[in-house]
C-alpha cells in the first residue's frame, strides 16, 4: 500500500523551493521576486513540520513554523514597502534595472 | 703789497677762468654773446697777472711766497702715522713768468678766435673748453705740491682732450683725441708712480718739504737709486705732457683741432707744462736722471726735426717743430742749463703761438687749405700776417736780434759746455744739427706758403687778409719775439733781466756725490752766493764762458746755413730738389722722414696690435676654457639629469604606475561579478551552496 512518508514531503518542499529560486532569479518585477521568496519560506516551513512529524524532535518545528509564518509576514510588509519606495525613487520596479549600487 | 694780497690776487686769477667756464656751461646757450665775457674773464686775469708778476718782480724778488693750508688731516688714526696732506699755491718768479706767458696767450687766442670760430655751432662751447682748460694750466703753474700738480695735469689732459676732439663728427679728430688721451695716460702713470715713491717716503706732497727732506739727506728708502728712478719716473709725466720721444706720437694727430687752440695748447702752454715740471723738480734730479732727461730730450728734438723737413700739411710742419724745440727745453734742463730751458719755454710760447695763429689767418683765407704744396705768393695778399710769420721764423731760427737767438744760443752753450765737462760730445752735435735743421725746415714752409708764384690760383684768389681780431694777436706775439724784451745787448742774454734777476738757477739739494761734477758746490764759492741760487764751480763758470763764443758762432753758422739751403732749395731753386730724392740713398731717407720714420706703424705692429692680440687671446680663452668649462659642467649636469629623469620616468613611475595599473586591471576583472543585480548574486549564491555541499558532502 503506498504509503505517504517524510520523502515525498521533502520531495515537494524541493520542489516548492526550486520554483522559489526560478522564480526569483527569473522575474524582473521585484513583487514577482518577492512572491519567490514566499515560495522558498513556505518550502522550508513543510521542511520543519514534515520532520516535526517523522522525527524526534517534540513540537519544535511546529513551533519555528509558526514563527516562520510570522516573519514572512513582517518581511513581506518591509519589503513590500521598499519596493514601494523604489518605486518612488526610480518609477520602476525592474530589478534588472536597479543597478545603482554597482556604480 | 702784502704777501697775502699777491697770494689772494693770483687764486683770484686761477679761478676766473673756471667761473667763466662755469657760466658759459649754465647759461651759454640762452645768452649767446656770453663768449665776450669769457674774453672779459680772461683779458681781467691777464690784467691781474701782469699786477702779480710786477709785484713779486719788483718787491718780492728773491723770496718765495707760500699760501698754503691743510687740507686733509688723518690725526693718530689707528694702523698710519700722522698724515697731513697740505694745498697750496707756490709764488716764486717761474710762477709769475709763467702766468704772465699762459694768461697772455690765453687771452690772445680767446680774442683770435672770436673771428676764427665765428659760424662754428658750438662757439660758446669752444670759449667754455678754452676758460677751463686756462683754468687748469694756471693750475699746474700755482700748485706747491705734487698732488695739485698731479690733479690740474690731467684736467689739462681733459681739456686738451675735448678740444683737439672739438670737431668730433670728423672721425680723425675723435681717433686723434681719444690718441691723446691714452698716450699722455701712459707717460701719467710713470708719473703717478714717481709720486707715491716720493709720497710713502716723506708722507707729504709738498715740493719744499720733500726738497728739504732730501736735502738733509733722508733719500726715499735710504738710496739715491730710488731718488733717481723717482725722477725718471716724475720726468715720465713731461714726456707725455711735452711729446718727447717715444711718446711723442700724439701731438701731431692733436693737430685736428682747431688752430687756436693748437696755438695755445698744443704750442705754447700745456706741452710746456712737462718742461715747467722738471724746472720744479729739477733740484731732486740726480746726475743718472739727468743724462736719461738730456738724452731723450736730444732724440726727441732731433727725430722730430728731421720729420719736420717733409712734411706738406703747414700745421703738422709747426707739431714737429714744437715737439723739436719742447726736446731741446728738456735737453737743455737734463744738461744743466736750467736758465736757458725756461727762457726758451717763454720766447718759444710767443713766437709759436704767433706761428700757429699765422698759419690758422693763412689757413682761414685759403678756406680750410692746409696743405703748402698748394699755397705760394700769399704774401702779397696776407702782408701782415707774412710778417709776422716771417719775425716768428727768424726767431724759431736762432738769428740775432731775436729772442729765439738769445734762449737756443743759451742752451747750445750749456750742452756745450756739458759735453766739454762730461765728455757726451752727442748731445751739443746734436743741438748743432737740430739749429740748422730748424732753420731750414722753418724757411721752406715760408717760402712755400708766402713766396713764390700761387700753385692753387682758385683758392689764391679768394685769399685775403684776415680782420683786425686776428691780426692783433699775431702782431703782439711777434713783437715779443725780439730781442729788447728781454735783455738790451742782442747778442747776450746774461745782461738782461732775465736772466740776472729774474731767473736763477736752484741749488740742487741731491746728495753731493750723485751730481754731476760741474753741479757741485765748490769750495771757495759756498759763501759766496745767495740764499737757493746755486754756486757753480770755477771750471763750470769758466766752461760756460768759453762755450759762449763758440757756440753763438757754430749757432750763427748752422743757422744761416739751414736759411740759405732753404733759399736754395725753394726759392732761387738752385738745385732740383725732386732730382735730390731720385738717389737710392736720399730717397730712403726722404721716405723715412715723410712717413715720419713709421713710428706710428710700429706702435701699431707692436703695442696696440698685441694689445688687441692679448686681448683677442684672453677673448679666446674666456669663451673656450672658462665657458667651456662653465658650459660642460651645465652640460654634464644636464646629462646626469637626463638620465636620473629617465630612470625617474620609466623605473620608478613605471613601478608605481604599474602597481596602479594591475590593481586597476584586478579590479577591472573582479568587477564584472558584481553586477549590482540582485538575481545574479542569488544564482551564485545557490550554485555555490550546492557545490560546497556536493564538495564537503555533510550527510
Amino acid at each position: 500500500m503506498f504509503q505517504v512518508g517524510l520523502t515525498h514531503f521533502l520531495v515537494v518542499s524541493t520542489i516548492l523551493f526550486s520554483l522559489g529560486i526560478y522564480g526569483i532569479v527569473t522575474r524582473k518585477n521585484a513583487v514577482m521576486v518577492l512572491m519567490g521568496i514566499e515560495l522558498i519560506l513556505n518550502a522550508a516551513n513543510i521542511n520543519f513540520i514534515a520532520f516535526a512529524k517523522y522525527g524526534n524532535f517534540g513540537l519544535n518545528g511546529q513551533i519555528i513554523a509558526l514563527f516562520v509564518i510570522i516573519l514572512a509576514a513582517a518581511e513581506a510588509a518591509i519589503a513590500l514597502a521598499i519596493v514601494l519606495n523604489t518605486y518612488k525613487t526610480f518609477s520602476n520596479v525592474n530589478v534588472d534595472e536597479i543597478d545603482k549600487l554597482k556604480e | 703789497m702784502s704777501e697775502s694780497l699777491l697770494i689772494n690776487l693770483s687764486i683770484i686769477i686761477l679761478f676766473l677762468p673756471l667761473a667763466g667756464f662755469i657760466k658759459v656751461v649754465l647759461f651759454g646757450k640762452k645768452f649767446p654773446k656770453l663768449y665776450l665775457l669769457e674774453v672779459a674773464i680772461i683779458s681781467i686775469a691777464f690784467a691781474l697777472s701782469v699786477f702779480v708778476m710786477y709785484s713779486k718782480l719788483a718787491y718780492y724778488n728773491t723770496k718765495d711766497i707760500i699760501g698754503a693750508f691743510t687740507w686733509i688731516s688723518t690725526g693718530n688714526a689707528p694702523f698710519s702715522d700722522v698724515l697731513n696732506i697740505e694745498l697750496g699755491i707756490k709764488i716764486d718768479n717761474v710762477t709769475v713768468i709763467m702766468l704772465f706767458v699762459v694768461n697772455l696767450i690765453s687771452m690772445l687766442v680767446h680774442i683770435y678766435s672770436i673771428e676764427y670760430m665765428r659760424g662754428d655751432k658750438r662757439y660758446t662751447r669752444y670759449f667754455s673748453y678754452l676758460g677751463i682748460f686756462t683754468f687748469s694750466m694756471l693750475g699746474i703753474v700755482l700748485t706747491h705740491n705734487l698732488l695739485m700738480m698731479y690733479i690740474f695735469w690731467e684736467l689739462v689732459g681733459l681739456s686738451s682732450y675735448l678740444l683737439i676732439g672739438f670737431w668730433f663728427e670728423k672721425k680723425s679728430a675723435a681717433d686723434a683725441a681719444k690718441k691723446a688721451f691714452i698716450v699722455n695716460r701712459i707717460g701719467d702713470i710713470g708719473m703717478f708712480i714717481g709720486i707715491l715713491i716720493l709720497f710713502t717716503s716723506y708722507k707729504t706732497f709738498t715740493f719744499d718739504t720733500i726738497f728739504a727732506q732730501i736735502a738733509a739727506g733722508n733719500l726715499p728708502f735710504g738710496s739715491s737709486a730710488w731718488l733717481t728712478a723717482a725722477g725718471i719716473l716724475v720726468f715720465m709725466g713731461a714726456v707725455g705732457k711735452s711729446a718727447q720721444f717715444p711718446l711723442h706720437v700724439w701731438l701731431p694727430d692733436a693737430m685736428e683741432g682747431p688752430t687756436p687752440v693748437s696755438a695755445l695748447i698744443h704750442a705754447a702752454t700745456m706741452v710746456a707744462a712737462g718742461v715747467y715740471l722738471v724746472t720744479r723738480i729739477f733740484v731732486m734730479l740726480t746726475a743718472d736722471a739727468m743724462l736719461v732727461i738730456a738724452v731723450v730730450g736730444a732724440f726727441t728734438s732731433l727725430i722730430a726735426a728731421t720729420i719736420a723737413l717733409t712734411q706738406n700739411d703747414i700745421k703738422k710742419v709747426l707739431a714737429y717743430s714744437t715737439v723739436s724745440q719742447l726736446g731741446y727745453m728738456i735737453m737743455s734742463l737734463g744738461v744743466g742749463a736750467y736758465v736757458f730751458a725756461f727762457f726758451h719755454l717763454v720766447t718759444h710760447a710767443f713766437f709759436k703761438a704767433c706761428l700757429f695763429l699765422g698759419s690758422g689767418s693763412v689757413i682761414h683765407s685759403m678756406h680750410h687749405e692746409q696743405d703748402i704744396r698748394n699755397m705760394g705768393g700769399l704774401k702779397k695778399k696776407m702782408p701782415v700776417t707774412y710778417w709776422t710769420f716771417l719775425i716768428s721764423t727768424i726767431a724759431i731760427s736762432g738769428v740775432p736780434l731775436t729772442s729765439g737767438f738769445l734762449s737756443k744760443d743759451g742752451i747750445l752753450a750749456g750742452t756745450l759746455a756739458f759735453g766739454k765737462l762730461t765728455g757726451h760730445w752727442l748731445i751739443p752735435i746734436i743741438g748743432f744739427t737740430v739749429a740748422a735743421l730748424t732753420a731750414f725746415y722753418m724757411f721752406r714752409l715760408v717760402i712755400l706758403t708766402f713766396h713764390g708764384e700761387p700753385r692753387d690760383h682758385h683758392k689764391f684768389d679768394h685769399a685775403h687778409e684776415s680782420p683786425l681780431v686776428m691780426i692783433a694777436p699775431l702782431a703782439v706775439l711777434a713783437t715779443l719775439s725780439i730781442f729788447i724784451f728781454y735783455t738790451p745787448n742782442p747778442l747776450s742774454p746774461d745782461a738782461g733781466w732775465f736772466m740776472s734777476s729774474w731767473v736763477k738757477t736752484p741749488e740742487q739739494v741731491t746728495p753731493v756725490d750723485t751730481r754731476f761734477d760741474f753741479l757741485k758746490p765748490s769750495a771757495e764759492n759756498i759763501h759766496g752766493g745767495h740764499h737757493g741760487e746755486i754756486v757753480h764751480s770755477v771750471l763750470y763758470t769758466e766752461t760756460m764762458h768759453w762755450a759762449h763764443y763758440p757756440a753763438m758762432i757754430l749757432s750763427l753758422v748752422v743757422a744761416g746755413l739751414g736759411i740759405l739751403t732753404a733759399f736754395m732749395f725753394y726759392q732761387w731753386k738752385k738745385i732740383n730738389v725732386d732730382k735730390l730724392i731720385e738717389n737710392k740713398f736720399t730717397n730712403a731717407l726722404y721716405r723715412g722722414s715723410l712717413n715720419k720714420w713709421k713710428i706710428d706703424e710700429a706702435y701699431d705692429a707692436t703695442a696696440i696690435n698685441g694689445t688687441l692680440q692679448t686681448g683677442s687671446g684672453l677673448s679666446w680663452f674666456d669663451q673656450k676654457i672658462v665657458d667651456g668649462a662653465v658650459n660642460g659642467s651645465a652640460r654634464l649636469t644636464r646629462i646626469v639629469s637626463k638620465i636620473s629623469g629617465w630612470f625617474d620616468t620609466y623605473a620608478v613611475d613605471g613601478f608605481v604606475n604599474f602597481t596602479a595599473f594591475f590593481s586597476g586591471f584586478i579590479g577591472l576583472s573582479f568587477r564584472k561579478l558584481q553586477t549590482g543585480k540582485v538575481q545574479t548574486y542569488i544564482v551564485l549564491v545557490v550554485f555555490s551552496v550546492i557545490i560546497l555541499l556536493l564538495f564537503f558532502k555533510p550527510f
